[in-house]
């Protein structure tokens, strides 16, 4: 252990320990903004610099670590003074529209400065020019990148995709797409783990809030929304609620008020995926087709754009289910279309996800007589759902638990736990098993092999249902998937099923609420978990009103009629694109 | 008005001088991976501050001039405007007064005409086409990537063993370089922006000193794949070392004696003496090396032998055989090569030169060891006779300054004409045409002959140094390809048309340094173990010291003394005196750790494992 005293206060950390992370320990927190523990400890920012007693120069608390008997001062007046000129000059070069850009209040360049208590900027404004494709589900507007290189390190150290690079040298220094390409040329999978990660407004997703107070506005239009799992377990993060208080009932209470037709829960669509994917598996497994390579999981469209840039002779490999986004969106505009009505052309399916690369998703065709048009039309992160409640000046502490409407009304623990990696799989089993054997497996089962949500690498179980082996694979975050196909193809290992969420620790860690220098993917699994424990159902096979559309609609499960509505081609676009 | 007054300098100009020596330092310290026209765009300011105003191209011109290289940054001009900044640099050198325009505005025009391609990209797309990054400056001019503050950071802390170690991961020779490295790492050393440059090489030397035998890593489960290398040099030796550690069987074959190639018969004892560079091959040899002494390939064992026998064939004959100076008189008695001086004085069977009077022909590094082994081996009078001046000397400005300090004459401006032969057929002496410096041509001075009478100059031998040649025949008569008298291989140390059988070092280089031999080794031994099927990382465990935060204060340099020169020159003895450990804790101090403190703490700061 190493002691040390920082702002007078005593201090024993282990050896190693960077002086920011000394100072965390002892509930000192050292302003910064580049800085991401483990992923990014360049010191380029600045602003985390400290006075060491006995140095002349201030050094940087990010990336120098703590010796024995160094008396440090997180806050004195020569500390505080070149901070905030550090602060200054990152400003003059910040397109500071604060007032309309998406991260106000939210940013840490914003925060520091109000902090710091820097009420000019003595020098002369240099913004950057930004040019980009704002119809591109992911913005970058360099006018307000502050060079911290986050968005480089988490594209390549924790997602392997290398879409981000640095050009330029001196103040001429810019973050852009390596190799000169335009965004949509690249293979990015749309993760939007930069989006997470980045400590100002420099990167966004495309906001598609308009459209959805268009439909609403629109008479003729009949809207219905659906709200992933992962969603009820990160709103209220933003909104002052407690995650106890931030239920789905709530949101959907929040989606009346701000006006829809109908509100669904994707729950019961990702129950689903479990009747298609699941029977689709043990079709496949049954057939021997995953001797040598698994079926991989489809539900994630981060890796559904990853294996068919990365590995484009994997995708056959893939279940053929879509993801539970778009059964719903398609099940609406079919099923739920006839049930009340309604022609497809008149609905617009909206659904609030956890996730950027959904807005990519959307563009999927959908083929049914005479419609011809998308499953679900516009994709919302958490994030916007959020901006349209606070849009509405919606009291989220007035909002009342109330149901989703009829007809899809149902949903069980198994869907709800699609929100965090290992959820879709452990989903699988349980209905896998029932298929099989023909009666509920103990639940308990399934729960030792749950992966650690930031695990390096992937965790792997073996299930002995009857007289048959089934080997499973669960991972998330793109490098560990990269290490995962690379084992596969080595033939160092063998799996029948695989499940893959990009977002390191799945959709919980997607794109959600963002809380800069927090990683908050293990709580809101967490959260995820529980609701699973506490639900009275919690086999997707045993979802009734997913029993109801097989009988009275969808035929049997991967049937014709399933086939042409809850299934897709893969190859039916490109990535990246031509 | 007093008529004339002693002058008095300004405060002003006291704090600009010491700015012109800090520039300096600065910019001799630029790294590659800097734009090209941001830098011209910057010296052509520095250019413009100098301008005296009097004259309208350079005044005016240069200010325009880089107006317009800013807008090409900016991404504002269009493609004509690379052809009006041509134009404007080429009316600017026809038309100014002096030197302070017109060559200002040549940087630009040639840079125009050489990186053409780079203001394309900027108008096109707004960036450069240079490799932008900023590696750790040492590293990256090490020719073997030697982990640099890696390992200064273990002298620091006095881990010797740890030091050597990181080292063998790039290079196994720590001691020979940390003798006669010529050190190009410290060429673009940050330090220098401080003050001067990391003794880098010294430092070595002092992990070498100190550390006592350190033995190598253990090898890879043998592969029981065998390779032959032809020739037991620095890269035979360097690539046998990291082949072996990767689990497969080597075979030298070395045509002298001893292993060591010209470190042992080239570089004289002085210099690298030879119980160290023993060390070296020591641990080289522990990871199971077999070697064949005495054997050339050609006479004794033929290539296609090799090739049928082993697996992979590496040929690292270096340049072993001396070039003729083709003048007449050149076969007398009396007149022998660098080469053979130094492989008689490696091989225990010196030339006798007592009392003679002894001519060396030429300016590089190994005239200076000739030299300065002539006056070792009892010369009365040691000359060099070089044809451009002692600035333009290739060798290592403290060789000439060793040799200097021994006596050493230096005749420079002396072009060779022809051996003076009496009747006998012995050397007494060589004629040379006296030179005089002319026109900077590539760079360099040019001379031309001054237009006085040849002189003679007395010797009783002559000992050419003017480079030394490949002894290829065989080898190209076995198939591989020879062109300019050097083998021709690809990128990965391949022979064209030969499967399985690559090359490296001198051999195909060219006659180059010890660590450019060892950097062609790791890249021979990666492709053959990769041509063999495998992908065998080489590493270090040793964990590198955290850097401290400690002030960079301004501290000299700790230079590397030699011994009295009227002592040294009468032995082979090593002549450094090396650094004592407090000097080499100063010394390691002063390391900036780029590793960390720089843009390799986001890219580039090191490489573990190749």
């Amino acid at each position: 252990m190493v002691n040390l005293t920082i702002d007078k206060i005593q201090v024993s950390v282990p050896e190693g320990t960077s002086i920011l992370e000394a100072a965390r320990q002892a509930g000192i927190r050292i302003p910064t903004l580049c800085y991401l523990k483990d992923l990014n400890e360049l010191g380029s920012c600045r602003v985390c610099v400290v006075e060491v007693e006995g140095k002349e120069k201030l050094v940087a608390s990010c990336n120098n670590v703590v010796e024995e008997g160094m008396v440090i001062s997180t806050n004195s007046p020569k500390v505080i003074k070149n901070r905030k000129k550090n602060v200054q000059m990152l400003l003059s070069q910040h397109e500071t529209n604060c007032a309309f850009c998406i991260r106000n209040e939210n940013c840490s360049l914003q925060s520091t400065a109000k902090e710091l208590n820097v009420l000019d900027v003595p020098f002369e404004k240099h913004i950057e020019k930004s040019d980009w494709n704002r119809k591109f589900p992911l913005i970058r507007d360099n006018s307000k990148c502050i060079k911290c290189m986050r968005c480089v390190e988490i594209c390549d150290k924790v997602q392997g995709i290398h879409i981000w690079d640095t050009n330029g040298t001196s103040d001429r220094l810019s973050v852009t797409v390596r190799g000169n390409r335009r965004i949509e040329d690249t293979e990015c999978t749309l993760c939007g783990q930069c989006i997470t990660h980045c400590p100002v407004g420099a990167l966004r997703e495309r906001d598609d809030t308009d459209d959805v107070w268009d439909a609403i506005g629109d008479k003729r239009k009949i809207t219905v929304v659906q709200v992933a799992p992962a969603v009820r377990a990160a709103w209220g993060e933003e909104l002052g609620l407690s995650r106890e208080e931030a239920t789905m009932g709530r949101i959907a209470d929040a989606l009346r008020q701000i006006g829809f037709d109908y509100v669904f829960d994707t729950v019961f669509s990702a129950d689903l995926t479990i009747m298609e994917e699941g029977t689709e598996f043990i079709d496949r497994f049954s057939k021997g087709d995953t001797a040598k390579m698994p079926m991989f999981t489809s539900c994630c469209p981060g890796w559904v754009r990853f294996i068919k840039s990365q590995y484009p002779e994997l995708t056959d490999r893939l279940s053929s289910a879509k993801s539970p986004q778009q059964m719903f969106g398609a099940t609406m505009k079919t099923f739920f279309a006839q049930q009340i009505g309604v022609a497809p052309e008149d609905m617009v399916t909206v659904s609030i996800m956890p996730c950027t690369a959904k807005k990519g998703e959307v563009n999927m065709d959908l083929f049914y007589e005479e419609y011809q048009g998308h499953d679900v039309d516009i994709s919302l992160t958490t994030r916007e759902l959020n901006r349209m409640i606070r849009t509405a000046h919606i009291d989220p502490k007035n909002l009342k638990d109330v149901e989703c409407d009829q007809l899809m009304q149902d949903g069980t623990g198994a869907g709800v736990i699609f929100g965090t990696t290992g959820g879709v799989m452990e989903a699988a089993l349980r209905s896998a098993y029932y298929l099989l054997v023909g009666e509920n497996p103990d639940i308990d089962i399934f729960k030792e092999t749950r992966p650690a949500v930031y695990q390096q690498g992937w965790t792997e179980a073996v299930y002995h249902i009857k007289d048959l082996e089934i080997r499973t694979a669960v991972t998330s975050g793109l490098v560990n998937t990269r290490k995962l196909i690379e084992a596969l193809k080595r033939g160092d290992v063998h799996y029948d099923f695989v499940e893959i969420m990009a977002c390191p620790g799945g959709c919980a860690g997607g794109g959600q609420p963002i809380h800069d220098g927090e990683e908050l993917a293990v709580v809101r699994g967490g959260t995820l978990r529980s609701l699973d424990e506490n639900s009275t159902v919690r086999f997707s096979h045993e979802n009734v009103d997913v029993q109801k559309l097989y009988e009275n609609f969808m035929g049997e499960p991967n049937g014709h009629k399933a086939h042409q509505l809850l299934h897709t081609d893969h190859h039916a676009w490109e990535m990246p694109q031509k | 008005m007093n008529r004339l007054e002693m002058p008095s300098p300004a405060k002003a100009r006291t704090v600009m001088e010491q700015l012109y020596k800090d520039l300096e330092r600065r910019v001799a310290s630029n790294l590659v991976g800097i734009c090209p026209i941001d830098m011209s765009r910057a010296f052509l300011e520095l250019c413009h501050a100098q301008s005296c105003g009097k004259c309208t191209p350079c005044r005016v011109g240069l200010g325009n001039l880089k107006d317009m290289l800013q807008k090409v940054l900016d991404g504002e001009a269009d493609m004509d405007m690379i052809d009006q900044i041509r134009n404007t640099a080429a009316a600017i050198m026809e038309t100014a007064d002096c030197a302070i325009g017109y060559e200002a505005a040549e940087v630009v025009f040639n840079g125009v005409e050489s990186f053409r391609d780079d203001y394309e990209e900027h108008i096109r797309n707004g960036r450069c086409t240079c490799e932008y990054g900023q590696p750790v400056p040492c590293v990256a001019y090490c020719p073997a990537g030697v982990d640099i503050p890696g390992y200064i950071a273990l002298v620091h802390e006095e881990r010797y063993a740890d030091a050597i170690r990181l080292i063998r991961k790039d290079n196994p020779f720590p001691t020979t370089c940390g003798f006669i490295c010529e050190h190009p790492c410290e060429t673009k050393c940050r330090r220098r922006i401080v003050d001067d440059a990391v003794n880098i090489r010294g430092l070595k030397r002092m992990a070498a000193d100190y550390a006592g035998e350190v033995e190598p890593p253990k090898c890879a489960e043998s592969t029981g794949k065998r390779i032959a290398i032809i020739g037991g040099g620095p890269c035979g030796l360097s690539t046998a070392y990291y082949l072996q550690l990767m689990g497969h069987q080597t075979t030298v074959y070395e045509m002298l004696p001893k292993l060591g190639g010209m470190l042992r018969y080239g570089i004289p004892n002085y210099r690298l003496p030879k119980d160290r560079l023993d060390q070296d091959i020591e641990a080289i040899l522990k990871t199971g090396v077999e070697v064949i002494y005495n054997t050339r390939i050609g006479d004794d064992i033929t290539m296609d032998d090799l090739r049928q026998q082993y697996d992979a064939v590496l040929i690292t004959i270096g340049a072993s055989t001396d070039k003729k100076l083709e003048v007449e008189g050149e076969d007398a008695e009396g007149v022998i090569s660098a080469v053979k001086l130094l492989r008689g004085e490696g091989l225990g069977t010196p030339v006798d030169l007592t009392g003679q009077e002894v001519v060396v022909v030429g300016g590089g590094n190994v005239s200076m060891d000739a030299v300065r082994t002539a006056v070792r081996l009892g010369a009365r009078k040691v000359s060099i006779v070089y044809r451009r001046r002692v600035a333009d000397m290739t060798a290592l400005p403290a060789e000439i300054e060793g040799a200097m300090a021994e006596g050493v004459e230096m005749r420079t401006l002396m072009a060779p004409v022809k051996i003076a032969v009496n009747e006998e057929g012995k050397a007494y002496g060589l004629w040379a045409k006296p030179q005089m410096i002319s026109t900077i041509k590539g760079g360099r001075a040019s001379v031309r002959p001054n237009g006085e009478e040849d002189v003679l100059i007395p010797c009783q031998t002559v000992i050419v140094a003017i480079g030394q040649d490949i002894e290829y025949q065989h080898f190209e008569a076995a198939g591989a390809p020879v062109s300019r008298g050097r083998f021709q291989a690809d990128k990965t140390a391949a022979v064209k048309g030969m499967p399985g059988v690559f090359t490296a070092g001198d051999c195909s280089s060219g006659p180059a340094t010890v660590i450019k031999a060892v950097g062609a080794a790791k890249v021979a031994a990666a492709s053959i173990d990769t041509y063999l099927g495998y992908h065998h990382p080489i590493t270090c465990d040793a964990e590198i010291p955290i850097p401290n935060i400690d002030d960079r204060t301004p501290c000299g340099r700790v230079n590397i003394n030699e011994r009295e020169a009227c002592e040294r020159a009468c032995d082979f003895d090593g002549v450094e005196i090396p650094m004592t450990r407090k000097e080499c804790l100063q010394e390691a101090g002063r390391c900036l750790r780029c590793d960390h403190f720089d843009y390799g703490a986001f890219k580039g700061g090191r490489t573990s494992v190749w």
